[in-house]
């Protein structure tokens, strides 16, 4: 078959960012289908607490300290969050290096709060549903927040290399802070579901 | 040979130029050129590392079936069992593992991975473009599957395949009865090929999003690219149901927590709740794209464009969204509430109208066309009788009263392998007939494809559509075996016979494509005249699919412009680049880099798969595992060489 070429691409760029990005929109569909589990896995959670004659079973509610402490840092995330992604936006690398530190340390205290979070929920995870579930809740957010650090690490990581001069990396920088959000916001449903639910 | 692709790019880049395009190329240089940059290493590393989305595809279809082969074969024991009253040819121990082998197989390990299959290979041809948009991703999802399947064979062939049901109901699956690891083995395995059907379907919604060929807007994207697109959105949120529910299994089996426990608070019906909020939406991942090879088959063996497209395009949406409104009518004998009961029936049977308006589009299509009846369209022909019937019983099944009736009887047996063979098994044989000419460059021989469809036509239906007879006689399903006194003997014997043939007419497919592969007739790039993107390449394609990306002016773009293919050109030609645009109108946007061959894909799926086959016998393997997972990751997401952005 004869080509006729019609079109010339050769002065596209080779990275942007947001929606124009393919990695935006797997970073997109991750988030949708992470969000379907926790989704399912709140959905579990009610539907054992509708069954039950009393909720929490055989439990006190949590205690909210730890809970509501890791709420306060991912909330107070949010700002350096954007702002490392206003910069990676700009590809300003120098502020996106010390953005990205700051994150790090932002995204590794929130586990560490988390170590005395578990025994705040006053229940172990096989002592009945509730406990499994629970324990099952925090669990799933604790392995989003390991991950999303990991990544977060590794990126900054790479932004002192002189691979991190790309453009293509202040747009993975923007993914992740893009994720973060969703890490945050997760939060914020589950610590009204794990704290505040057993009180209402 | 002049123009050596490497000693090319050295002298350019010593000029200072940054890449080389396309653009001026004579053919020969152009092709050499992007041969060198897509190609995958010979030999073993070659074979482990590489991203070729055609190769992986492959390999997707050839482990499939060979699982359906296992699968097969399960089921003729099942039936050799069966054939006779009171017959003892087979435990009923090793009868539940064969049965749940048997549809746990053909669920997870055929069903959805060859419909993956074909979308892995097929997507990028057809909209344009050189890879899927994660190319480690896709090399990843195809180890993961691969050895999840392996894993749960294994257990099998060492006395701890699963047996408690593909659907693997607590407690028979829960710490109280499940015997030994078998449920672990299925719950990990379970959790673990899912995560490869995940990761196809994000990485096929970024690449029909993102990668499509410009002027391949919305309403211009071939059917079956739509129905792989809706089926992807279906996966994203039907599988972490079965994610969460397989997870839940195994604590509760393994660290003591209490889901499914109802002594402690919690309850048997959320397994199925959960479990079928996933395993029905799962029979729509099976059908939707069947329905997308029946809209690709039909339009080139009737010579006109399917009737209907934007019926169709609303149908299949419809569709994915109403799949996930029936899965309580798998529970109709839970004793529900009656409202629950009435609302899963209404969406139970309005499911059937976006089905009848794909039918009915398809039928005006062969009506309005001048049908060739070559194998592929014959197939699609035996899709549409063995499915109307299948549809029918399940508006039957989807009746409460009915339902209560023939619950766990051999009339669901038959309903289900009417939907899901006849939905899905004969457009995708359809689909193998149509589309291998184009993957090996070898046509399938007609006269053997016509014998193998009547073969699987005739052994299916002598097969399952007595099994409605027997299900309404009050023969349940699962059982291993029957008294003499039922009167079920004869017809069980027919139905075993009749499987042999249903087998005989399988081994004439793999007969037929074996004796082709190295007899068949030169394809050519076109051989049935069709309209889509993937027929403007050379079959089988080059590792760079197209040495031009077309651009697309027409819904049916080959038969728009049958001599002269509009391209593009600026792509860079040293170094892979593919082009992403708008998500609409798909207006270029970028050229972006794409990723070369790795060996960290495998080398991350072994982690994962060792993780998750040590948590088996320990949680700790969880946390230890971590380790050689994030090696893995890193590594695979660790930038190499130049930065690809330099321009």
């Amino acid at each position: 078959m004869k080509q006729r070429p019609v079109v010339d691409v050769s002065h596209l760029p080779t990275y942007d960012f947001g929606a124009a990005s393919p990695m935006w929109w797997g970073t997109l569909a991750f988030i949708a289908l992470e969000a379907t589990g926790f989704a399912l896995a709140i959905g579990t959670y009610f539907y054992l607490a509708v069954l039950a004659r009393h909720w929490p079973i055989a439990a006190p509610a949590p205690d909210l300290a730890p809970g509501t402490a890791v709420l306060m840092i991912l909330l107070a995330s949010i700002v350096p969050n954007h702002l490392v992604d206003r910069w990676a936006r700009q590809q300003d690398l120098h502020k996106v290096r010390a953005g990205m530190v700051l994150m790090t340390i932002v995204g590794i205290l929130p586990l560490i709060v988390r170590i005395w979070e578990f025994p705040a929920l006053r229940i172990s995870w096989d002592q009945n549903a509730y406990g499994s579930i629970v324990w099952f809740l925090l669990a799933l957010h604790t392995s989003h927040l390991l991950t999303d650090i990991g990544d977060t690490i590794v990126l900054a990581v790479l932004m002192f290399t002189q691979k991190g001069k790309a453009g293509r990396r202040l747009s993975d920088v923007s993914d992740n802070a893009f994720y973060w959000d969703f890490v945050v916001a997760s939060w914020v449903v589950l610590y009204l579901v794990i704290y505040w639910a057993p009180r209402m | 040979m002049s123009g050596m692709p490497g000693k090319k790019a050295k002298r350019i880049e010593e000029r200072g130029l940054k890449g080389i395009r396309d653009t001026g190329l004579d053919e020969a240089r152009l092709r050499a050129f992007l041969a060198h940059a897509w190609h995958t290493p010979k030999g073993l590393y070659g074979w482990l590392a590489t991203v070729d989305h055609k190769l992986i595809g492959k390999r997707y279809v050839v482990t499939a079936f060979l699982f359906l082969i296992l699968a097969g074969l399960s089921a003729l024991a099942m039936r050799f069992q069966l054939a006779a009253p009171e017959a003892g040819r087979i435990s009923p121990d090793f009868y539940n593992q064969l049965f749940t082998m048997h549809g746990t197989t053909m669920m997870f390990l055929f069903a959805v991975p060859v419909m993956e299959a074909f979308t892995v290979y097929l997507v990028p041809l057809m909209i344009g473009t050189r890879n899927v948009a994660f190319p480690r991703l896709n090399a990843f999802s195809y180890w993961i599957y691969v050895s999840g399947g392996t894993m749960i064979w294994i257990a099998f062939a060492f006395n701890t395949g699963a047996d408690a049901g593909w659907f693997s109901y607590v407690p028979l699956a829960g710490p109280d009865y499940g015997i030994g690891k078998r449920p672990d083995f299925w719950a990990q395995m379970v959790t673990y090929t899912e995560v490869s059907a995940l990761a196809v379907a994000v990485e096929i919604i970024a690449t029909v999003f993102k990668l499509r060929a410009p002027g391949m807007t919305l309403d211009r994207i071939p059917l079956y690219v739509w129905s792989v697109l809706v089926t992807a959105f279906v996966i994203l949120f039907a599988m972490p149901a079965v994610m969460v529910s397989s997870t839940m299994l195994i604590l509760d089996r393994l660290v003591g927590t209490k889901f499914f426990d109802p002594a402690a608070g919690g309850d048997a019906l959320l397994w199925q709740h959960l479990f079928w909020f996933f395993g029905h939406p799962e029979v729509y991942i099976i059908f939707i794209p069947a329905t997308g090879f029946v809209s690709a088959i039909l339009p080139t063996f009737v010579r006109r464009p399917v009737f209907g497209y934007l019926g169709i395009v609303l149908s299949l949406i419809a569709i994915g969204f109403l799949s996930f409104g029936l899965w309580v009518h798998h529970m109709f004998a839970t004793g529900l509430p009656q409202l629950g009961e009435s609302f899963f029936t209404a969406s139970s049977m309005m499911i059937a109208i976006p089905s009848g308006i794909q039918i009915f589009c398809w039928i005006a299509t062969i009506w309005g066309g001048r049908p060739i009846f070559a194998t592929p369209l014959v197939f699609v022909l035996g899709f549409i009788f063995t499915f109307v019937i299948g549809g029918m019983t399940g508006v039957m099944v989807a009746s409460v009263p009915l339902d209560l009736q023939v619950h766990d009887t051999y009339f669901v047996v038959a309903h289900f392998h009417y939907v899901l063979v006849g939905g899905a098994v004969f457009p995708l044989l359809g689909a193998v007939y149509y589309w291998f000419p184009k993957v090996t460059g070898r046509m399938l021989s007609e006269r053997l494809g016509h014998w193998n469809f009547w073969f699987v036509f005739l052994g299916f239906n002598l097969t399952f559509f007595p099994m409605h007879i027997l299900g309404l006689q009050g023969m349940p399903r699962r059982i291993y075996t029957y008294p003499l006194e039922s009167g079920w003997g004869s017809a069980n014997l027919f139905i075993s016979l009749s499987s042999l043939v249903l087998f005989a007419g399988f081994a004439l497919l793999f007969l037929n494509m074996l004796l082709s592969l190295r007899n068949g007739r030169p394809a050519g790039d076109n051989p049935w005249g069709a309209s889509t993107l993937e027929w403007a390449t050379t079959s089988p394609p080059p590792s760079y699919n197209f040495p031009h990306l077309p651009v697309v002016t027409h819904r049916e773009p080959l038969w728009a412009r049958p001599d002269t293919l509009p391209v593009i050109e600026g792509l860079r030609v040293d170094a892979r680049e593919v082009l992403g645009g708008t998500v609409a109108d798909a207006v270029p946007q970028l050229r972006l880099p794409s990723a070369d061959n790795s060996i960290w894909p495998l080398l991350s799926a072994i982690a994962v798969g060792g993780t998750f086959f040590a948590s088996i016998y320990t949680p700790w393997a969880v946390v230890w595992g971590a380790i050689p997972i994030s090696i893995g990751f890193i590594c695979w997401f660790w930038p190499k060489g130049e930065p690809e952005d330099e321009e």
